[in-house]
Parts: structure tokens; C-alpha cells; sequence
């Protein structure tokens, strides 16, 4: 029993983040739109972190206004702080599945001008979640 | 002297200092934002400047064109798109047939969309001021104007 106990403990702690049911569900859908049972975190964090073309040319990646490290602020063009992308740093972070989907219309169109996949954007959340 | 006189003195030096400074801005008159989806939407990006500083026009053009809003996309949901066009127009700075000085000298043809282009605002904040903004930082833009004034966005502009 104890044992158990002590290997479930680990378990907890090697979750990167802890489970959430609105953010499970928003995940869940962008799987069933893209027609996937899983995403990859690799995908998702050279999506997000490269540079891309076809948006506006001060904002030609994510990292542009979030910066590279996902846990710090980052920053608008209009000098505004954004609170940390990573789910670790901000539990808060994807749980409304209506505010989720506004910026991701609205930041692929800045940075990538054109909208997002929902496999990308799943890879992208998955990133995100792990960070 | 009672500290009574002495309380009348310092309201009478401190209105004699302040009036002229206020009645001398021919900018617009400007309060809090009263609607919570407005001052939600409108901040995630930049201060919620408030509906005060643009006339009718300026709002709905900017409202209607907030897919390409000043080059980033700024899209609602067409719900709270029109909500707060609602708020923006019902308190602009021309509400109700006002006419402040500080749109006078604007024909009613143009629409003004940039605060920071108004000429109440580069006579407040004048060139050395302005260039010498752009190089902190921590301003990083005129538009931030939170930036010097810290109260900007409960409509406290009078602290330079």
C-alpha cells in the first residue's frame, strides 16, 4: 500500500501541469476537429517559437510579443505586459475555451495572416500545457 | 491664524494652481469607463482609452474595421462588437450634439483615429517630450499612456 502510494505521488509530481477539466475539453476538441487522438509538444514548440511569413512584419513569430521563455511576461507592440503563455507559471491559462479561441483567430492572423489549423493549434496548446 | 484659515489658504492656493492649468487644456474631458466588456476588451491589448477622446465618427469606423485594427487583428465576436460600439458612441466626445473645442478645427469629412495625432495632444506633449518617450523603454510608445501617467486609466491625466 505504501508502496503505492509513494509511486502514485510520483506520478503527480511528474505531470508537467496539473489536469484540467475546461482545458482537457478544449484539447478534446481541436483533436476531434482535426481528426487526431494526440498531438505533439515538439510540433507544437517549433510552430510556436519559429518564424513564419505571410502576417504582419513586426510580429512574425509568437515569440514576438510572448518571448522565447514561455514562464516570463511578455509584451504587445503597445508596451502592455502579457502574462506567462506556460500553464505552469499561469494555471489559468486555456480554460476558456471562447477567450482560447478569439487569440488563436486573432494572432494567426498577425503573425501567419491566415487562421490556424486545429492540429496546430492543438500542438501549440499541448506545447503550452508542458511548459 | 486658526488652522481652520489655514485649511481655506491652501484650498485657495491649490484651486488658483490647478484652474488655469485645466481651463488652459483644450483637450477633451475625460472619466473612467463605466462598461466592464469595454474596459475588458479594450485593455487586453493597450490602455482602454476612453470613449471621450474621439468623436461618433472615429469609433464606428474603428469598430467596424477591427479585423486590420492599426495592423493587428483586433475581431469580436459580432455580440460584444456591437455592445460596445453602443457604450463607445453614447459617451464619444460628440455626444448628444456637443461640439468640444478640441474637435472644432476638425471638418466633420475626416476621421480622426490616432489620439496621439490630435493637435491638443503634440501641443501637450511636445517634441523633446515625445522623442525622449520613444527612447525609454518602459514607455516604448506614446500610446501607452500609462506609461508617465499612472492613473491614465481611471482618467487621471493631470500629473505632470
Amino acid at each position: 500500500m505504501k508502496i503505492l502510494f509513494i509511486a502514485l505521488s510520483g506520478l503527480i509530481v511528474a505531470q508537467p501541469t496539473a489536469a484540467n477539466p475546461a482545458r482537457d475539453a478544449i484539447l478534446k476538441s481541436f483533436a476531434s476537429e482535426a481528426g487526431v487522438s494526440s498531438f505533439s509538444a515538439a510540433a507544437g514548440k517549433e510552430f510556436f517559437q519559429g518564424t513564419h511569413q505571410g502576417g504582419k512584419p513586426e510580429s512574425p513569430s509568437c515569440t514576438s510579443c510572448h518571448t522565447k521563455n514561455l514562464r516570463n511576461q511578455g509584451r504587445t507592440r503597445v508596451g502592455k505586459v502579457i502574462e506567462p503563455m506556460a500553464v505552469s507559471a499561469n494555471p489559468n491559462r486555456f480554460t476558456d475555451p471562447e477567450k482560447v479561441a478569439k487569440w488563436f483567430r486573432r494572432n494567426c492572423n498577425t503573425v501567419l495572416g491566415r487562421e490556424c489549423s486545429a492540429a496546430e493549434k492543438g500542438n501549440i496548446l499541448t506545447y503550452l500545457m508542458s511548459q | 491664524m486658526t488652522l481652520w484659515n489655514n485649511v481655506k489658504l491652501a484650498a485657495i492656493i491649490i484651486t488658483v494652481a490647478v484652474l488655469p492649468q485645466n481651463a488652459a487644456a483644450d483637450g477633451p474631458g475625460i472619466g473612467k469607463i463605466t462598461n466592464a466588456l469595454t474596459a475588458e476588451e479594450c485593455s487586453a491589448c493597450h490602455m482602454a482609452y476612453q470613449p471621450g477622446f474621439l468623436p461618433i465618427r472615429s469609433w464606428r469606423k474603428i469598430m467596424s474595421t477591427l479585423p486590420d485594427h492599426f495592423g493587428e487583428d483586433a475581431s469580436l465576436s459580432e455580440a460584444d462588437r456591437t455592445k460596445i460600439e453602443k457604450y463607445l458612441v453614447r459617451n464619444a466626445a460628440d455626444r448628444n450634439g456637443r461640439n468640444p473645442r478640441f474637435l472644432r478645427r476638425i471638418p466633420a469629412s475626416e476621421v480622426p483615429l490616432r489620439i496621439t495625432e490630435f493637435r491638443w495632444f503634440t501641443h501637450e506633449h511636445g517634441t523633446r517630450l515625445r522623442n525622449w518617450a520613444a527612447r525609454q523603454p518602459e514607455i516604448g510608445t506614446l500610446s501607452n499612456c500609462q506609461g508617465c501617467h499612472r492613473g491614465a486609466d481611471r482618467g487621471w491625466f493631470d500629473d505632470d
